[in-house]
């Protein structure tokens, strides 16, 4: 009976969504001048072909310099979490 | 844990095509698409190949921890450097003032689609290249790391 009402529920949500889904445009964008910026200004301020790497590198160069960071840090901490225990040192848990 | 003889000698045989791929797709990052994220999970993608097909007292001695940390650490200080740079050329941080300056990575670049010249883009290539070897360390790195917290079976 739990499952059923709880299905129900579940299944009047997803249409919900694809019934709000199906109103939206796709492919025809109402704000287009940051993209045709990039496309028509990138090659020559940059002097790349890949207006994606014109972009990210570029840019938005300040952005990708974090995320440089975010990895640098995510390594750091799988580093501690699975380094090795010094001498005389133990598990907490164990 | 060591696979069979067949999936080693393939992660062997492998392995190289997969670090040409990688810093090719590095190198072009400006050209073609991909760039040094991609780049260089695709290096460490190989890395990952091995340590799936061998133990890990294999891989240790063919990848270090070492080399990968610095290579880590050595990628993000020359993406820094390649940002800071400019102030000291009297330019706004993380301008491109290599771009089509006439010296290297500077030649002019046609507008339009055009098959592209490697020798463009200015710090471009060099921050492409100082992100794939960040990346190929640190996610090789996280690999290894993992394996080694792996308590094997005999």
């Amino acid at each position: 009976m739990r499952t059923a009402f709880i299905s129900a529920i579940l299944l009047i949500l997803l249409g919900g969504f694809i019934y709000l889904a199906s109103d939206l445009s796709f492919g025809n964008p109402a704000v287009t001048d940051m993209d045709d910026y990039f496309i028509r200004h990138g090659q020559e301020q940059c002097g790349a072909n890949n207006i994606v790497t014109t972009v990210v590198f570029d840019y938005r160069g300040f952005d990708t310099l974090g995320e440089a960071t975010v990895l640098f840090t995510a390594v750091l901490g799988v580093g501690i979490m699975f380094r090795k225990l010094r001498k005389g040192e133990e598990y907490e848990n164990d | 844990m060591k696979m069979t003889k067949i999936v080693r000698s393939t992660a062997d045989i492998f392995y190289p095509f997969c670090l040409i791929f990688g810093f090719y797709v590095v190198a072009h990052g400006h050209l073609t698409p991909g760039g040094g994220f991609q780049g260089g999970a695709v290096i460490a993608t190989g890395a990952a190949l091995l340590i799936v097909a061998r133990a890990y007292e294999d891989i240790s001695q063919r990848i270090r921890k070492n080399a990968l940390k610095l290579c880590e650490s050595i990628g993000l200080f020359m993406f820094l450097a390649a940002g800071l740079s400019g102030l000291f050329l009297g330019h706004p941080f993380f301008a491109n003032w290599l771009a089509q300056a006439g010296s290297i990575f500077g030649q002019p670049v046609a507008w339009g689609p055009n098959p592209g010249d490697l020798n463009t883009a200015g710090l471009l290539p060099l921050m492409n290249i100082a992100v794939g070897i960040e990346v190929l360390g640190g996610l090789s790195i996280i690999l290894l790391y993992m394996i080694s917290g792996v308590k094997e079976k005999e």
